[in-house]
């Protein structure tokens, strides 16, 4: 046991020791956290929205007033007539259209019923969804308003349409995303590399000629990764929390396992890595390209899975990644507990027990050669 | 029983054959060199010895241990020291031994004296950095990490490769006062000069072992006649001297080549000779063989 703490104590020396590796281990999650959080920041203030009116009477009037007046919006076109609309969009000069109904005051007064169409560019789904909820929001409220002072039921149309990503699922919520790219990043890739530094300095060769069990080895190099995993969890889930407000809704304890048990299957695939490869370049290219290329592009962090071609759907299964940001999502974000996300669960424990058993068979207790 | 056994031991990398059939034994308590030059093997069989390769072929025991049977029991008991420095350059040299003392289950403290005359010499340092010791002072800490659980067989491979002139010969007197407390040590070395500091020495060349006696012996083997020669240009003298009749070998060994010559050799004639092939300084003179004679010249009898 002591030869385990002293292990371990040594790993912590190499750790804090090197000013690139400290780097990658305590700042980059929370630079990553931030920069993803405030990409998808919901907040939305002063966006550019166009108004095409037809009707120009005193009801659409008041409308764009009310739009104009709040912070969110800054009308920065009227236009002329829907042709333009498209144009607008491409030339980025609007992120929203309100389109009025021709006739729009005629038409309430007389039918009760108007409509607006509320066009969105949805390439960025996460701000579509929340700008024409706004917008939505400000029209219901003028609604309500005529209603209770006309005593009326007026009804005004809502049409929201979103441009050029018509599906706008899976709106990506980035912190279970992140969450998994660190645990990968941290785990597989900087526990291979450190385990493939002692072979190329030649330690490796003093340490199995060593009465130190080799299973000891392993386990003394994952440890500090698993550690400093869990602290980066920790600060990630404060980040989003208090700086992104993002809040945890769902179970705290569901979500801690799941966390662990995707721990434990990067770290083999880790141990896998270093038992296969001499260099640390080697290393970092493998799981670079091996582990986390997949994990941004395959698991559904940047791409919905859903919008993917089969083939690749069917290859995502594959990936840890996926199955754990999903967890995280409906844990975290719609709020549910364990019991919700029995599949991820069971699929990355299995995912678990059968990399660790490969990782430790595939350590060698002599050299390769 | 043998410090360390080997019977028919054959390693093969691909194509290339590391080890050949290699049999011998180490005594209890001698030191015994393994000389040959770079590519002969010798990393390869250390590594078999410790456990760290399997041999295709033949069987080991270090202890009397089976290297490939009793692998943890022989890594209990043995010392290792690559010969690559391989300790940790970002731990300092105070860590280092700590961190081998228990990886080996002992303390600095109870194995101190055993290492103390190695380590006071680096103790000065014991804050710095082991990545920024001198060549010296780096072998000396790794032999300290090697040495700190008192192994009963020390296995040096190249220790003095890369060291400087002085630091070598100290550390030939640190391994004979190791041997003094009963520690077995097998030492590699391409330097031929340092053979005769081992008790024992084998030659080994591409995976073969051509010869095992004492220093010695070796030398008292090598019964031809030996002279050194030298002039003013020395790459043109070798081809001279090899198309010379009376001469048998030739071989470039720094300042002189090193001939060894028939029996109607005459020193004059030689001479003329070379003074005719515009040479001049010429030097001759008559040699007592080194191991490295004798190397040299079982090594060119085995090629024919």
């Amino acid at each position: 046991m002591k030869q385990f703490a002293a292990f371990i104590q040594k790993e912590f020396f190499h750790i804090f020791r090197d000013v690139r590796t400290m780097m990658i281990l305590l700042v980059m999650p929370v630079v990553q956290i931030i920069l993803f959080g405030f990409a998808i920041t919901t907040e939305v203030n002063n966006v550019r929205i166009a108004i095409f009116d037809p009707s120009k009477d005193a009801a659409t009037r008041q409308l764009t007033e009310r739009l104009e007046a709040s912070r969110y919006f800054t009308i920065v076109r009227i236009l002329d007539s829907p042709d333009t609309i498209d144009e607008i969009f491409r030339r980025g000069e609007a992120q929203l259209v309100v389109v009025f109904g021709d006739r729009f005051q005629e038409k309430l007064q007389h039918t009760g019923e108007a409509s607006v169409q509320l066009l969105a560019d949805a390439t960025d789904p996460n701000q579509s969804t929340t700008l024409t909820g706004y917008a939505s929001s400000i029209i219901g409220s003028y609604q309500q308003e005529l209603t209770e002072r006309q005593g009326i039921p007026y009804r005004i149309l809502l049409e929201t349409r979103m441009l050029y990503n018509p599906q706008i699922k899976s709106a990506y919520s980035f912190v279970p995303g992140v969450m998994g790219l660190i645990v990968m990043l941290i785990c597989a890739m900087m526990t291979s590399i450190a385990i493939v530094r002692e072979k190329e300095t030649g330690t490796m060769e003093v340490l199995l000629a060593s009465p130190m069990p080799p299973i000891y080895l392993i386990l003394a190099k994952a440890v500090p990764y698993l550690v400093i995993s869990i602290f980066n969890m920790g600060t990630i889930l404060l980040l989003s929390v208090f700086v992104l407000h993002v809040p945890i809704a769902g179970s705290f304890f569901g979500l801690a396992v799941i966390s662990i048990l995707f721990i434990l299957v990067a770290l083999a695939l880790g141990l896998m890595i270093s038992s296969a490869v001499e260099t640390q370049v080697a290393a970092m290219l493998v799981s670079g390209a091996g582990l986390m290329t997949p994990v941004m592009m395959l698991s559904g962090m940047i791409f919905p899975i859903e919008s993917m071609p089969p083939l690749l759907q069917w290859f995502s299964a594959l990936i840890p990644a996926r199955w754990y940001i999903a967890a995280v999502r409906k844990i975290m974000i719609q709020g549910l507990d364990l019991r919700a996300v029995w599949l991820e669960l069971s699929v990355l424990t299995a995912m678990a027990a059968a990399l660790v058993t490969i990782s430790l068979k595939m350590f060698k207790i002599r050299l390769n050669n | 029983m043998p410090a360390v056994q080997l019977r028919n031991i054959s390693k093969s990398y691909g194509n290339l054959r590391a080890l050949d059939s290699i049999s011998f034994d180490v005594r209890r308590g001698e030191i015994f060199g393994l000389i040959g030059p770079d590519g002969a093997g010798k990393t390869t069989l250390f590594r078999i010895l410790t456990t760290l390769l399997l041999a295709d072929n033949g069987e080991a025991a270090v202890d009397g241990l089976d290297v490939v049977k009793d692998y943890r029991a022989i890594r209990n008991r043995i010392g290792y020291m690559p010969g690559k420095f391989s300790l940790y350059p970002d731990l300092t040299v105070e860590e280092n031994l700590k961190f081998f003392a228990t990886v080996f289950h002992t303390t600095v403290e109870a194995n101190y004296d055993l290492v103390r005359e190695i380590y006071q010499q680096i103790e000065p340092f014991r804050k710095r950095r082991a990545g920024k010791l001198s060549g010296g002072m780096k072998q000396k800490l790794a032999l300290s990490c090697a040495l700190i659980h008192k192994p009963s067989i020390l296995f040096l491979d190249e220790p003095t490769t890369g060291v400087d002139p002085v630091s070598r010969k100290e550390f030939w007197g640190i391994l004979r006062h190791l041997k003094e407390q009963g520690i077995t040590i097998l030492v590699s070395t391409p330097y031929m000069d340092e053979a005769t500091r081992c008790d024992r020495i084998a030659l080994i060349r591409e995976g073969k072992l051509l010869q095992i006696d004492t220093p010695r012996r070796m030398t008292e083997q090598f019964t031809e006649s030996l002279w050194g020669v030298r002039s003013n240009r020395m790459y043109p003298l070798l081809t001279d001297l090899r198309a010379y009749p009376e001469v048998k070998t030739c071989f470039t060994f720094g300042e002189f080549h090193h001939i060894t010559v028939k029996a109607d050799f005459a020193e004059e004639k030689l001479e003329r000779y070379l003074q005719e092939r515009g040479h001049r300084e010429i030097m001759l003179r008559t040699l007592v063989p080194t191991i490295e004679d004798y190397y040299m010249q079982i090594a060119q009898t085995d090629t024919l």
